[in-house]
């Protein structure tokens, strides 16, 4: 069953047509890939499914727990209540606060108590911010960051603060997450980590995947499917080996070599 | 044993606060607290409040306010209109309570269209605002326009301006321990980010607005009763500046500091009372030194602590260093 339908998707900034009518759909449980050229509409297309950009034609409609909403026109906070968790590609990560609290602002909506109880630090408060700290500290274990959780996002190394960013979105529950970049800047060893990593979140949370990458290598092995844009428009689809053959993919990453992987 | 020490700690923090509470109202009553001393702890204590509740707009919510003396005034002209009416300590309670409510009301209501505007424009919308407010209680027959109140009695007592002193820092500072405070401190971190997780970012920059326009009725509400008197132009845009310089001195996102530069600021200014004509120049140039020297507050955004205390007394007394 699809969990998100693209129908039709465009978005201009004045002149510049960045995502133009794209179409696609996700199954629920996949790992796909969106890549394409630097500037092809991959990061557009991302904040138009989270709900940061208004699309100026074209609907996204997301199927969870038995309902089907219309993404768009909805505010972010709303679409990640309804099940899309997101990384950004230029880490946002709450800087000056610790890797915990990162964390357990993810979890914010959820929690079971008032303006009152917050106040007062009536039972409830205490019930409830006992589970966010082992619910987070849980996490951050899974994602290899119980020893970091005292210290500020900013002290993370590099590395670190990419795994911040993923925990942080798995925080939000989500059933469709998306992967802005989430090997940008590592090295191959914490790229290989990485890419374990992704599966593995897959399996243990029951997510379906849309990852954005340039690491060619890791996209081919990981992704079942792959979308591929290319100054706004969607070029290509198919598996990793579908792709691979595609001239046009060829061309458009014109002397990038696809194929290596 | 951690729990245990936290409840230690706790109780000590209540024990402090009466402490604190019984000497003060011990020296006020063997008269070694003179009526101008009086005035100066009056106007500390409702200082205090204006700027913790302040500071959790803009030093804690990001949100950069202008306007917290037009939710001032609302409070002390709301207290002190029914105070000249049933001048009882019933007529009191009921004033501060109404005016509180209704500076919240209007912090809510001028929060919802205003806060989502950003930095400067925010600053100038929360001016015009605190203005208009202004301009209602200079035309209103019932505020007695720029002539203002007067004849207040007053209400306002030591226990009174320590109750809801304290009462508004313990409770904000449980607040911003809460999932709810984290929210928003996340919308000061990074309001897109904050929004993609979840952050209902425009609620809880109302929330912040209408919990400090409350606090901030009721510290209008306490200076209303006890200073006898009331005109539009005590609440101008000059009493806003005053606020923010408050909690820009003490750090943005720092309660403690707030409450300590508040304390400081009183002092200083009490101090050059003894020098009229210089007393504007030197409080500038104090401000001015002291932002050189800690441009992020006395406080940047810590808090002071117990530990923090025993840390620094550490350091000052290196024989004990080996004893850890
Ligand atoms: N808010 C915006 N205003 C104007 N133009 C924008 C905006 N956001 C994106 N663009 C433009 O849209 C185009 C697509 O940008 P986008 O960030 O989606 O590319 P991308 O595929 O993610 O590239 P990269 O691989 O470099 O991250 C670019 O030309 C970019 O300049
Ligand atoms: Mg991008």
């Amino acid at each position: 069953m699809a969990i998100l339908n693209i129908n039709k998707l465009t978005k201009s900034f004045g002149g510049l047509t960045a995502v133009s009518n794209v179409t696609m759909e996700l199954r629920e449980g996949e790992l796909v890939g969106l890549i394409g050229p630097n500037g092809a509409g991959k990061t557009t297309v991302f904040n138009l499914l989270s709900g940061l950009y208004v699309p100026s034609s074209g609907e996204i409609l997301l199927n969870t727990g038995g309902k089907t909403i219309a993404v768009q026109g909805k505010n972010p906070h709303v679409i990640c209540k309804s099940g899309i968790g997101r990384t950004f590609q230029n880490i946002r990560l709450f800087r000056d606060l610790t890797v915990m609290d990162n964390v357990r602002i993810a979890m914010h909506h959820n929690v079971k108590y008032g303006l009152l109880s917050g106040f007062l630090h009536l039972p409830s408060y205490r019930r409830e911010e006992g589970r966010l700290k082992e619910e987070s500290m849980e996490l951050l274990e899974l994602m290899d960051l119980g020893d970091k959780a005292g210290e500020l996002a900013k002290n993370l190394p590099y590395g670190e603060q990419r795994h911040l960013e993923i925990a942080r979105a798995l925080a939000t529950k989500p059933d469709l997450l998306l992967l802005d970049e989430p090997a940008a800047g590592m090295n191959p060893a914490e790229t290989t980590q990485l890419t374990k990593l992704i599966q593995w979140i897959r399996e243990r949370f029951r997510l379906t995947i849309l990852l954005i990458e340039h690491d060619m290598s890791l996209v081919m092995r990981i992704c079942e499917r792959i979308y591929v844009l290319d100054h706004g428009m969607l070029i290509a689809e198919g598996t990793p080996e579908e792709i691979r053959a595609n001239k046009r993919v060829i061309e458009a990453y014109l002397g990038e070599d696809v194929t290596d992987a | 044993m951690v729990k245990g020490l936290k409840e230690l700690l706790s109780l000590r923090k209540w024990f402090l606060l009466l402490f604190t509470f019984v000497i003060v109202q011990f020296l006020v009553q063997i008269n070694v607290i003179n009526d101008y001393l009086q005035a100066t702890i009056a106007t500390i204590c409702i200082n205090i409040i204006l700027a913790v509740s302040l500071n959790l707009i803009t030093g804690f919510t990001g949100q950069f306010s202008l306007g917290h003396a037009g939710f001032m005034s609302i409070g002390a002209y709301t207290c002190a209109i029914i105070l000249l009416r049933v001048p009882s300590t019933g007529g009191f309670l009921a004033g501060l309570l109404s005016g509180a409510v209704l500076a919240a009301l209007v912090g809510f209501l001028v929060g919802l269209p205003t806060l989502r505007l950003r930095g400067d424009y925010l600053a100038i919308a929360t001016l015009g605002m605190s203005e208009i407010i202004r301009i209602i209680f200079l035309n209103l027959e019932i505020t007695n326009g720029a002539a203002g109140l007067s004849g207040i009695p007053r209400f306002t007592n030591w226990f009174y301006l320590f109750v809801f002193m304290a009462g508004t820092i313990l409770l904000i500072s449980n607040f911003l321990r809460s999932s709810h405070g984290r929210a928003c401190i996340s919308v000061r971190e990074d309001e897109i980010a904050a929004e993609a997780m979840g952050i209902n970012a425009t609620r809880y920059k109302v929330t912040a607005f209408t919990i400090g326009a409350f606090c901030a009725g009721i510290a209008g509400a306490l200076y209303a009763g006890y200073f006898y008197f009331l005109k539009p132009s005590t609440f101008g845009f000059l009493k806003s500046i005053d606020i923010l310089v408050i909690v820009v001195l003490g750090g943005m996102g720092s309660l403690s500091g707030s409450v300590l530069a508040a304390i400081l600021l009183a002092l200083i200014s009490t101090f050059l009372q003894d020098f009229p004509d210089l007393r504007m120049v030197l409080y500038s140039l104090m401000l001015i030194i002291i932002m050189i020297f800690r441009p992020q507050g006395l406080m940047g955004s810590k808090e002071l602590s117990l530990k923090m205390l025993t840390g620094l007394g550490r350091n000052l007394l290196p024989s004990r260093k080996g004893g850890e």
